[in-house]
C-alpha cells in the first residue's frame, strides 16, 4: 500500500441499480482507498459503467449507499460528484470540436470577473499543471485539430484543472497507441504518488496487472471480488471475470499456406484529409491458410488501405487480383463475391442498428435465391438462418433474432458480424480490428474462429493495433508506416520491440526488398 | 394473458399509436378550448352557442344538422362520411409519399410540389386526348399514370441532387416546390402552350382549368355513392386504400423495401454491403413523388374538382398535410390510411361549423395546425410515456426498456451515462 493506514476515501456499499427488468448492479461494494489505483474489471455489460454512472450522479441506485471519508454522501448530478472531487475521463470524449483545448479545460469552471472571462488566469494554471504532469497539450488549438492522445490529456487537465482528486478513467487506453498508453500509464502512478485516488475501468489484464494496486471484479451485474494485483495474475483474473477457464493465448498450429487468394500491385488510395496519398504503391500478397497480419499505429492508411480493397473507396493507382479476377475498379457487390469483411467500424459499416438481429445477418445475402422468391423474402428461411447463426456462434441478445441491433452489447454486435461474414464463406476474410474493444471471452471466441477459418482454408488478412493480437494470431506480419509497407516479419522470429521501431517508422526494409 | 399485456405495452408500436393517439386529443381539446373562448368573447354568442362548437369540434362528422326546435342533432350522416373519404384520398397518398420517404431516411416536403405537377400533366392528360376516339377509361389510366410519372419525374430532381451531390433533400425540395408553382402557372397562362385548358365555360369564375368531366373522364364512383349519397365520394379512396398497402407490402415484404429502408437507416452500411446507396436514394424520392403525383391524380379526376391555375403564389395545403398525416401514423402505410381520414374528418367538422354555427371554418385549420405541432411533438410524447412507468426520474436508454425480464444481457448504460453527462457538465 502506498499509505500506511488503510483508509476508504470513497465507498460504494450494497449498490443496487436495477434498469427495467435487468438488474444492472446487484449489491455491489467497491472501496478507494486514498492514493491507489484502483481498477474495475469485468467484461461489456458487467456494469461497470454502470456503477461509474452511479458514482458520477448520472443514475440513482435503488440500494445502497456511497460515503466519502466515511461520511455518507448524496450524489445527484455531476455537479454534486465535481464539488466532492471527483472527476470523470468518458470513454468518448465529452469536448467541444470548434472550441480551443484552453476553452474546453475551463468550460464550466470558467473564472470571471464582472461577467467577462478571465482566461489570463485559467492559462497560467493549465499551464502550471501540463508542465508539472509532463501532459503536453496546444491550448490554441482546437479540439478537432488534434490527435486522440492529445484529446485524452486534455480531458485529464479538465479534472486537474477542477482540483479533482479521485479520478475516474473510463476504458482510457481504447484509443491510444502503445507509446500514448505507457505515457497515461507514468502519469497515472504519478497521480497516485501524490495522494490522488484513481479509478481505472478496464478489461486490458496487462495494463491492469502494470499500473493498479487492486482490482475489483464484477461479472453480470455482480460483485465477484477485490483482490491485490500482486497478490494474483492474469490467468486467476480473467478467470474470475469471465467465471470459467480462459485461454489467454491463440493456440494454432503452423500455417500451410496454399495458393495466392489475393495480390495487391503499386496499389495507391487517396486520402480524404489530406493531398498526398493516405496508401502509396503498396504490393503484397494473400494466400489460402495464412493469417496475414497488417500492423501499424492508427493512422497510418490502413484504414484506407483496407478502403481501397474493399471498394468502400476509389483506389487512384495500382491493381487488385481476388482469386484470379482483377476488381480494381469492380463494385462492392462484385466485390464480395469473393471476399467477406469484418468492418473497422461495426456502428458505421457493420450494421443497421435500427434493423433486427436476423435483418442484419442477411444483410448481404437477401437476394439469395434461399431468402428471396420473385423479390419477397422469404422471412421464415431469413428467420432460421438467423436462428442457426445465433446458435451456432453463441450471439447472446435479449430478444433472439428479432432483437434490434442497437440494443445488443458490443461484444455480442461483433460476433454477429463475424457470424455473417465468417458463414458467407468467402476466400477472403478482411478482418479490421476485430477485437477492439471486447472482453477476454469475446476475444479468445474471435481469436480461434479466424484459426479456424485459417485452417479451412480462408486467406485472412487482418488489420490490429494491438500488438498482443499481431505477434499470437498472426503468421506474417506487414508493418505499414505513413501509407507505406516498410517491413514484412515473422512473428515467430521477430520481437515486440522490433516490431515497434518498425511501427514507429524508425527502421525499414529495403524496399524492393524480398517479395511479399 | 397479464403477460400478453405487458408485451403488449412493451412493444414500440403500442407506444407510437398511443402517442399519436395523445397528440390528437390534445389537438382536439385545445381546439375545443379555442372555441369555447372564441365564443365566450363574443357577445353575440351565447353560452348554449359555445357549447354547439365544443360538440361540433367532437362530433361533426356526426352532424345531422338542426332538429325542427333548433337542436343539434347527431347520427349516421352519410354524405359526411363520403366528402370525409373523398378528401382523405389525396390526403393518403401524400401521406404515403411523406411516410415512405422519411422511411428510407429522406424527409420529402417536396410533395406539395409533386402534387402540383402531378396535377398538371394528369390535367393536360385527361383534358388533351379525345374521348372521341380513345375510351375514355384508357384516358383516365393514361391521366393517372401520367399524373404519377410526373410527380415521381419531380420527386427524382431532390433525391439526384441528395445522391451525387450530397445537397439536403430539403433544401432542394423547397426550391422544386416552387419551381413547379411557377411551372404550372405559366403552363397554363394565356398565351401560353396549354392556354386551351382555361375554363371560359363556366366563367363564374376565372383562373380555372376545365373539369375532367368536360371530357367525359371521371373515377368510377364503384358503387360508393350508393353507401354515401349526396357526397363526392368515389373510387378513389379504393385506389388510395389499395395503394397503401401495397406500399406496406413494397416496405417490409420484398427485397426492394429491404434495401430502401437498409440505405435509410444506415447509408454507410447498405453501401458496405454492396446496395447502391445512391441509387436507392433516386428511387425512393422516386416512389415519393410517383404517390403525390398520384394524389393528384386521383384528386383531379374525380371529375367534379377544378383546378385554380394560377398558383404561383401558393403551394397546395394538400402537399404540405402529408407531413402530418404521415407523423400521425409513425409513418406506418396502414396507419397511413387513418390518419389521413382523421385530417378530412377535421375539414368536414370545419364545414360543419360554418353551415350550423356562427363560427369560422378556420377554426379546424388551428386544430390541424396544433396536431402538426404535436405530431412533431409525438416522438417526445413517446418517451414521456416510456418514461412515466419509471420509478425514478432519470429514465433509462430507450434499448434497456425494450430487453424483456428473461434476458441475461445486462446493456452498458455508460455511453447514454456519458452523453448526458456531457450536456450537465
Amino acid at each position: 500500500m502506498r499509505t500506511m493506514g488503510v483508509e476508504n476515501i470513497i465507498e460504494m456499499l450494497h449498490i443496487t441499480k436495477e434498469f427495467p427488468g435487468i438488474i444492472a448492479n446487484d449489491d455491489i461494494t467497491l472501496q478507494l482507498r486514498k492514493g491507489e489505483i484502483h481498477a474495475l474489471l469485468g467484461e461489456n455489460g458487467a456494469g461497470k459503467s454502470t456503477l461509474m454512472s452511479v458514482l458520477f450522479g448520472l443514475y440513482q441506485p435503488e440500494a445502497g449507499e456511497i460515503r466519502k471519508n466515511g461520511q455518507v454522501v448524496r450524489i445527484n448530478d455531476p455537479n454534486d460528484a465535481t464539488a466532492l472531487g471527483i472527476g470523470m475521463v468518458h470513454q468518448h470524449f465529452q469536448l467541444i470540436d470548434v472550441f480551443t483545448v484552453l476553452d474546453n479545460i475551463i468550460l464550466g469552471a470558467e473564472t470571471t470577473k464582472l461577467g467577462f472571462l478571465q482566461k489570463k488566469e485559467a492559462r497560467k494554471k493549465v499551464e502550471a499543471l501540463s508542465k508539472k504532469y509532463g501532459l503536453e497539450v496546444d491550448l490554441d488549438a482546437k479540439v478537432e485539430d488534434i490527435t486522440v492522445g492529445m484529446q485524452q490529456r486534455v480531458e485529464i487537465l479538465k479534472m486537474l484543472y477542477r482540483d479533482n482528486e479521485i479520478l475516474i478513467f473510463d476504458e482510457p487506453t481504447a484509443v491510444l497507441t502503445p507509446q500514448e498508453i505507457e505515457e497515461l500509464m507514468a502519469t497515472m502512478k504519478e497521480f497516485a504518488r501524490e495522494g490522488k485516488s484513481i479509478l481505472f475501468i478496464s478489461h486490458k489484464l496487462n495494463e491492469i496487472m502494470e499500473v493498479a494496486d487492486r482490482v475489483t471484479v464484477l461479472r453480470k451485474g455482480k460483485y465477484v471480488g477485490t483482490v491485490d494485483t500482486k497478490d494474483t495474475n492474469k490467468q486467476a483474473l480473467s478467470n474470475m471475470m469471465v467465471g470459467r477457464p480462459v485461454q489467454l493465448e491463440v493456440v494454432k498450429d503452423e500455417a500451410r499456406p496454399g495458393e495466392m487468394v489475393l495480390k495487391v500491385e503499386h496499389l495507391s488510395v487517396p486520402s480524404h484529409s489530406h493531398k498526398r496519398d493516405a496508401v502509396r504503391d503498396v504490393s503484397f500478397e494473400a494466400r489460402a491458410g495464412e493469417i496475414l497480419c497488417i500492423a501499424g499505429i492508427d493512422g497510418n492508411g490502413q484504414t484506407e488501405l483496407i478502403y481501397g480493397l474493399t471498394g468502400l473507396d476509389k483506389c487512384s493507382a495500382g491493381t487488385v487480383t481476388l482469386c484470379g479476377r482483377d476488381i480494381s475498379h469492380a463494385s462492392i457487390r462484385h466485390r464480395g463475391e469473393n471476399m467477406s469483411h469484418i468492418p473497422e467500424d461495426r456502428h458505421k459499416h457493420g450494421l443497421v442498428l435500427d434493423f433486427t438481429l436476423e435483418q442484419n445477418l442477411v444483410l448481404q445475402r437477401y437476394r439469395e435465391p434461399q431468402f428471396q422468391h420473385f423479390g419477397f423474402i422469404r422471412d421464415d428461411q431469413v428467420r432460421g438462418y438467423a436462428q442457426r447463426l445465433i446458435e451456432q456462434y453463441d450471439v447472446r441478445s435479449g430478444q433472439g433474432p428479432v432483437t434490434t441491433a442497437r440494443s445488443m452489447s458490443g461484444g455480442n454486435q461483433q460476433k454477429a458480424i463475424i457470424a455473417r461474414e465468417v458463414d458467407r464463406d468467402k476466400a477472403l476474410i478482411v478482418a479490421v480490428q476485430p477485437t477492439r474493444g471486447l472482453d477476454v471471452g469475446a476475444i479468445e471466441y474471435i481469436h480461434k474462429q479466424l484459426v479456424a477459418e485459417r485452417d479451412k482454408g480462408k486467406a485472412v488478412l487482418l488489420v490490429s493495433l494491438e500488438l498482443d493480437e499481431v505477434m499470437s494470431l498472426s503468421d506474417r506480419i506487414l508493418v505499414m508506416y505513413e501509407g507505406e509497407i516498410v517491413g514484412e516479419l515473422d512473428p515467430k522470429t521477430t520481437t515486440v520491440q522490433e516490431l515497434g521501431l518498425y511501427m514507429a517508422g524508425a527502421k525499414r526494409m529495403a524496399k524492393e526488398g524480398k517479395g511479399a | 394473458m397479464k403477460q400478453k399485456l405487458t408485451h403488449l405495452w412493451g412493444r414500440d408500436g403500442t407506444k407510437s399509436v398511443l402517442a399519436s393517439l395523445i397528440s390528437i386529443v390534445i389537438g382536439m381539446a385545445v381546439g375545443g378550448l379555442i372555441v369555447v373562448l372564441v365564443g365566450l368573447f363574443n357577445p353575440s354568442m351565447g353560452l348554449s352557442a359555445v357549447w354547439e362548437g365544443v360538440r361540433l369540434v367532437f362530433g361533426g362528422l356526426f352532424s345531422t344538422g338542426r332538429s325542427a326546435a333548433g337542436q343539434l342533432t347527431f347520427g349516421f350522416n352519410p354524405t359526411n362520411m363520403g366528402t370525409m373519404l373523398f378528401r382523405a384520398t389525396p390526403l393518403i397518398l401524400t401521406g404515403l409519399s411523406v411516410a415512405v420517404a422519411y422511411k428510407t431516411g429522406l424527409f420529402n416536403i417536396g410533395a406539395p410540389g409533386q402534387y402540383l405537377m402531378g396535377t398538371a400533366a394528369t390535367l393536360i392528360l385527361a383534358l388533351s386526348i379525345p374521348t372521341e376516339t380513345v375510351p375514355a377509361v384508357l384516358v383516365w389510366v393514361i391521366a393517372f399514370v401520367g399524373g404519377s410519372l410526373a410527380g415521381a419525374l419531380w420527386g427524382c430532381i431532390p433525391g439526384l441532387v441528395k445522391a451525387f451531390l450530397n445537397i439536403n433533400e430539403v433544401l432542394a425540395c423547397i426550391m422544386t416546390n416552387w419551381i413547379a408553382a411557377n411551372l404550372v402557372t405559366w403552363l397554363f397562362d394565356s398565351g401560353s402552350l396549354f392556354e386551351n385548358l382555361q375554363n371560359h365555360v363556366e366563367n363564374t369564375k376565372t383562373a380555372y382549368i376545365y373539369k375532367t368531366s368536360f371530357n367525359g373522364v371521371a373515377t368510377s364512383k364503384m358503387g360508393l355513392d350508393v353507401i354515401f349519397p349526396n357526397s363526392q365520394v368515389n373510387g378513389g379512396i379504393l385506389i388510395a386504400i389499395v395503394i397503401a398497402v401495397f406500399m406496406y407490402i413494397l416496405m417490409n415484404k420484398t427485397t426492394l423495401g429491404y434495401e430502401l429502408k437498409a440505405c435509410g437507416a444506415n447509408r454507410h452500411a447498405a453501401r458496405y454491403a454492396g446496395i447502391s446507396d445512391k441509387r436507392n436514394i433516386v428511387l425512393s424520392m422516386a416512389i415519393a413523388g410517383a404517390l403525390s403525383g398520384a394524389a393528384a391524380a386521383l384528386y383531379y379526376l374525380s371529375g367534379n374538382t377544378e383546378f385554380f391555375w394560377n398558383t404561383y403564389q401558393s403551394l397546395p395545403a394538400i402537399g404540405f398535410n402529408g407531413i402530418p398525416v404521415a407523423l400521425l401514423a409513425v409513418c406506418n402505410p396502414i396507419g397511413v390510411i387513418f390518419t389521413g381520414c382523421f385530417m378530412s374528418m377535421l375539414d368536414v367538422v370545419g364545414q360543419q361549423l360554418t353551415n350550423l354555427t356562427a363560427y369560422n371554418e378556420y377554426i379546424t385549420d388551428v386544430i390541424i395546425a396544433i396536431i402538426v405541432y404535436l405530431s412533431a411533438f409525438s416522438l417526445v410524447i413517446k418517451m414521456a410515456i416510456s418514461g412515466g412507468f419509471r420509478k425514478r426520474r432519470r429514465t433509462a436508454p430507450a434499448e434497456v426498456s425494450a430487453a424483456p425480464p428473461d434476458s441475461g444481457e445486462v446493456p452498458d448504460a455508460g455511453e447514454t451515462a456519458a452523453e448526458e453527462g456531457g450536456e450537465q457538465a
